[in-house]
């Protein structure tokens, strides 16, 4: 079985490095992205099956690249999960107005977080 | 933004604008007493007539300077009520 | 009396002035000059009218012509007793516009046109060069009569060395104090207050020895008079064209003249002082006259037949053995002749260096950048310009062999100022006078004033040669210089007063009406001729502009000097509702800049200067035309519904502003919450999740140790956090504790960078400290004030991106408070983020994580206010700069106080 491939763009380096150790723990190859304003071609280039969006991002937001992303019909159907330590509600509005297929605040657990995952690549 | 100045003012004001009169006047007046000696000084050609030529002018000029010196006062006072208002419509 | 007792007289009292001079300077400075600006000082510095062609040639012309002398006093008595018809408006129009000279008003009235500046400047130059050698004859003369009486065998000097000598101390102090300071109103207190002392100085010296001659050489008034209808005086006639034709030249003489122009309206520092003066100065003028024709016509009987009449004043006192009255009429004369020179000087300069120096610096310079210190320039051309007026006149003095009569020579700049009559009241009363106008007028009458007045009166032969006189040039009859248009047996002074002033009202009357101004005459010719219609909203010389404002600062600074821009960039964008150094470039502040920089450089040379950075920014006829009407169509409907509309919007404005309040201070609320759970749940989220990986166990105690590494510093992270919100609560409720005592800034100072050195101890910065200014003892709480410069020291060390970054501590005293500029050299901090970084969170570069929240500027403003003091960003110094501002002695907390 080819490994999933799973593209992060997150600038907390740590978060990062968290995030990293969970799904290559879970069988999945990890691509790790710490600037917004690359992100969106990294992700045409590389074709991901599954995105992690931090919602902050230096560059370039992650709500303005989600929305890149869905606007191109190759990119429509890509599974997204956004990230954000905001957690407001606001805030999960905008990213689901915006497309995303999952919203997962921080902190979060991390069975919770892999089980995500792997969810939005089977659906 | 007052556009329309009244067509007819107040005591005060009135007396003002008297006195600006007046200063505009007063050097038109003291032109005609300095340039008054051309008219008869020819004709009195053999009279020694420096030093009465010289007390009128004198004279003349003591009466001026008086007179500015009354309008001064007036005129400043105006000018700090009212800086300037109203000013070339009076 | 020996000559060198009088050298010594001379000596001291030029001290003396340096002194008055001096101290008044001082006193200004420390703003304690209020009485030193009366009506009274004002009154007594007008008298440089009064030179030494007053003082000595007044009773030689008395004694040549008769009563014909007074002519030169009844002009300007009428000008004066008519100041609500010229001189009020002229004063006004001069502070409003903050006009520097004569040339620089009517450069500026006329579209800032600085061609026109230059004509004027030349024509001062040349009408006042043959004036200055006047003064310096006379004092040499009078050196001369002291040497000639003298019983020691003192030899009569070499009067040419005495008048050199005498141009340089003149030069000298007028370069020291004329030139100290390029001041923000161009106006010289020292200076003013020094002439007002010579004023009564000379008025004294000549009431003495006209009080001396009436009542002990003649016993009393009517033998004076007596003695007059015996002496030949009386024979005098008038002759009409000269009595009118002086009159009306000294009146236009009063107002154009350089020197009168700069005490009249430039040394002005209140309008109402011209009330006093009105009929004060004409006294004055009375009081100088009073005794000329007594001491000429004593003069002539007591003297020897063929002494020189010019200098009655001198020799009779002398002559009947009064060494003391003749020592202070040889004062009096002194003082005549320095005040003039000085005063003349100074305006002279001041065109010079606006009208010639600046705009060839300008148009030479290599880049278009304003660089360097511009003020030094202003001053050093200045200072040049000061030597060079009065080498000028030296030349004069030394070329002609100063042997006319001291009349004739200040007839002839008379007139030559005259030429500037008509484009100045054309300038003021007439808005249809236009630049091409004044151009043809000055320049014609300029040019006739040159062919039949200053030529000639070098001698026949001698400038112009004598078939020119007697033919014409070119045998063209009707261009002979005493008789142009063969207008012939006029006197040679009137008939180019005439000629002179006839042509160039016509041209300059012709020149206008046939000509079309372009739009910013037509601003400036409004505002001159409606100087005190204010309820006229004035348009603007210029539209929304294009301009920097912070290349607009960097220029300000240059010119007015760093301390001066800074405080007027602040009070501008205070006006305009801002915080901070950087007002926005609306129209107004572009001509307030341009109004303060012409007080510095001229109209014509600051907008020059502000076009260059605005771009082409100028207004257009179709927009003044467009400005117009929209004005008169709002007054039209604001006379009625003025007083309802401003009702309602004062209350709406009051609702607007209590719910903009309201609302912001929610979407703060929100926002700050927002940020907060952002800053907690980012470092939360690696600790959760390294954690629960850890609690899985089975891994290798490297990556164990590692984990456990971000999870303590993620901790610390959020303490961090914790305790910089817990501080800033607690400075934002003013319930800190402040520690205060007194303390040493230079410690202070070096506790901060030494503490700062450990943020990117990798990055050298050579560190600039003025260790002698930092010598300061504060009374405040040492401990937040290191915490503020810690932080400063510390952003700059994390953020100049320089490649040899240096960081500059500039520490001042200004009365009671101090202030401390950290500067460095990286590329600073862009405009649109400079109101940003003292909010809350707010960070420029989100890589920069490990400097914490981006709450440290906020911490600091916080602390500042605590201390009573204020930290702004600095803009237009080239780096991210900080101003630090406190009191020097903080008694109590701002807060308590407040309690």
């Amino acid at each position: 079985m080819v490994a999933r491939h799973a593209m992060l763009i997150e600038d907390e380096p740590n978060i990062a490095e968290a995030i990293r150790f969970l799904l290559r723990r879970d069988g999945w190859e990890v691509t790790t992205l710490g600037d917004g304003g690359v992100a969106e071609a990294r992700v045409r280039e590389q074709r991901p099956d599954l995105v992690i969006l931090d919602l902050m991002l230096p560059g370039r937001s992650g709500i303005e690249i989600l929305e890149a992303l869905r606007a191109t019909p190759d990119t429509a159907g890509l599974p997204v999960m956004m990230l954000t330590a905001k957690g407001q509600g606001r805030d999960r509005e905008a990213a689901e107005r915006a497309g995303a297929d999952l919203f997962m605040a921080k902190p979060f657990s991390n069975a919770e977080f892999v089980a995500a995952a792997r969810s939005l690549i089977r659906a | 933004m007052k556009r329309r100045s009244p067509v007819f003012l107040a005591r005060r004001s009135y007396r003002l604008r008297r006195i600006r009169d007046a200063a505009r006047l007063l050097p038109v007046a003291g032109g005609f007493l300095f340039l008054l000696p051309v008219l008869w000084a020819p004709a009195a050609s053999e009279s020694r007539d420096t030093a009465p030529d010289g007390i009128y002018l004198f004279g003349v000029w003591l009466l001026l300077i008086g007179a500015a010196a009354l309008l001064s006062r007036p005129l400043v006072k105006d000018s700090e009520d009212a800086p300037a208002s109203a000013e070339e419509r009076g | 009396m020996p000559f060198n007792l009088l050298v010594l007289a001379c000596v001291t009292y030029v001290a003396f002035l340096f002194l008055v001079a001096f101290v008044v300077e001082r006193k200004a400075a420390r703003g304690a000059a209020r009485w030193l600006r009366s009506p009274v000082v004002y009154t007594l510095s007008l008298s440089i009218y009064c030179t030494a062609w007053t003082f000595y040639g007044a009773v030689g012309y008395a004694a040549r012509s008769g009563l014909e002398f007074l002519t030169i006093y009844l002009g300007p008595t009428l000008v004066f007793i008519g100041w609500w018809w010229i001189l009020r408006k002229l004063v006004h129009i001069g502070r409003q516009q903050r006009v520097t000279s004569i040339a620089d008003m009517i450069s500026s009235r006329y579209g800032k046109s600085n061609l026109l500046g230059v004509i004027v400047t030349v024509i001062c130059v040349f009408a006042a060069t043959p004036y200055i050698a006047l003064q310096l004859q006379s004092v040499t003369l009078s050196f001369g009569v002291f040497a000639a009486a003298g019983t020691y065998g003192w030899a009569m000097p070499d009067t040419n060395s005495t008048a050199l000598w005498v141009a340089a101390g003149l030069t000298l102090f007028t370069i020291l104090f004329g030139t100290r300071n390029l001041d923000a109103n161009e106006q010289h207190t020292g200076v003013v207050t020094a002439i007002a002392v010579e004023a009564v100085v000379k008025l004294l010296a000549l009431l003495a020895v006209g009080i001396f001659v009436v009542w002990f050489v003649a016993s009393g008034p009517a033998d004076i008079v007596a003695r007059i209808h015996a002496s030949s005086i009386s024979d005098w006639e008038l002759v009409p064209s000269r009595w009118a034709g002086f009159t009306l030249l000294s009146g236009a003489a009063v107002i154009t003249l350089p020197r009168m122009f700069q005490v009249l309206v430039v040394e002005n520092s209140d309008e109402r002082h011209l009330a006093t003066a009105s009929w004060a100065f004409p006294l004055y003028l009375l009081a100088m006259s009073l005794f000329v024709v007594p001491i000429a016509v004593v003069g002539l009987e007591v003297m020897p037949t063929g002494a020189n009449p010019d200098l009655f004043v001198l020799t009779l006192p002398l002559s009947q053995g009064q060494g003391a009255l003749a020592m202070l009429a040889f004062l009096g004369g002194f003082s005549s002749a320095t005040s003039m020179v000085i005063v003349a000087s100074i305006a002279l300069a001041t065109m010079v260096s606006n009208h010639v120096v600046m705009p060839l610096w300008l148009s030479l310079r290599p880049a278009q950048s304003v660089s360097g210190d511009v003020r030094r320039l202003v001053l050093l051309s200045r200072r040049l310009s000061i030597a060079g007026v009065l080498g000028l006149g030296y030349l004069y003095y030394s070329l002609s062999g100063g042997s006319s009569a001291l009349a004739a020579i200040g007839l002839i700049s008379f007139v030559g100022v005259a030429q500037m009559l008509p484009a100045m009241l054309g300038g003021i009363f007439w808005r249809g006078a236009t630049r091409n106008g004044a151009i043809w007028g000055l320049g014609i009458g300029f040019a006739v004033w040159v062919y039949a007045l200053f030529l000639p009166s070098f001698g026949p032969g001698a400038a112009l040669p004598i078939d020119v006189f007697m033919q014409g040039p070119f045998g063209l009859d009707w261009l002979r210089p005493y008789a142009l248009f063969g207008v012939q047996g006029m006197d040679p002074m009137i008939h180019a007063l005439f000629w002179s002033l006839t042509l160039n009202t016509t041209a300059f009357t012709l020149g206008s009406l046939f000509s079309f101004p372009g739009p910013v005459e037509r601003v400036q010719g409004l505002a001159f001729v409606n100087v005190f219609d204010t309820e006229r909203a004035e348009p603007q010389g210029w539209v929304q502009g294009r301009a920097e404002p912070e290349a607009l600062l960097v220029m300000a600074q240059r010119i007015l000097g760093d301390e001066a821009a800074l405080a007027f960039f602040e009070a501008q964008a205070q006006a305009q509702g801002k915080a901070g150094y950087l007002p926005d470039p609306v129209p107004e502040f572009l001509d307030a800049l341009e109004r303060r920089l012409a007080s510095s450089v001229g109209a014509a040379t600051a907008h020059a200067m502000i076009t260059e950075l605005a771009g082409r920014a100028r207004v257009t006829v179709a927009d003044l035309m467009r400005m117009a009407g929209e004005t008169a169509q709002i007054m039209e409907y604001s006379s009625q519904l003025e007083s309802q509309r401003e009702e309602l919007t004062r209350t709406a404005r009051q609702l607007r502003d209590a719910n903009e309040k309201l609302t912001q201070l929610s979407v703060q609320k929100d926002a700050f919450l927002s940020q907060i759970s952002h800053e907690l749940r980012t470092p939360m989220t690696s600790i959760r999740a390294f954690s629960e990986i850890m609690m899985e166990g089975d891994m290798p105690p490297e990556m164990a140790a590692n984990y456990a590494r971000i999870i303590n510093e993620e901790a610390i992270r959020l303490t961090r956090l914790l305790d910089d919100l817990l501080d800033l609560g607690v400075l934002e409720n003013g319930t800190v504790q402040l520690n205060l005592k007194l303390a040493n800034l230079s410690e202070l100072i070096e506790r901060s960078l030494r503490a700062a050195s450990h943020t990117r101890p990798e990055r050298s910065f050579t560190i600039q400290r003025d260790l002698p200014a930092e010598q300061i003892f504060l009374r405040t709480d040492p401990d937040r004030l290191c915490q503020v410069l810690i932080n400063l020291i510390s952003n700059a060390r994390k953020y100049c991106d320089s490649a040899q970054p240096e960081l500059r501590l500039v520490v001042r005293q200004r009365g009671a408070r101090v202030i401390i500029d950290v500067i460095d050299n990286g590329t600073g901090i862009p405009r649109d983020k400079q109101s940003l970084i003292f909010e809350k969170f707010a960070r420029l570069t989100d890589q920069m994580r490990a400097g914490g929240a981006g709450l440290g500027l906020a911490i600091c403003r916080e602390i500042m206010v605590n201390l009573g003091g204020s930290v702004s960003y600095l803009p237009g110094q080239g780096g991210a700069a900080f101003r630090v501002t406190l009191p020097l002695r903080l008694e109590k907390s701002p807060h308590e106080r407040a309690a």
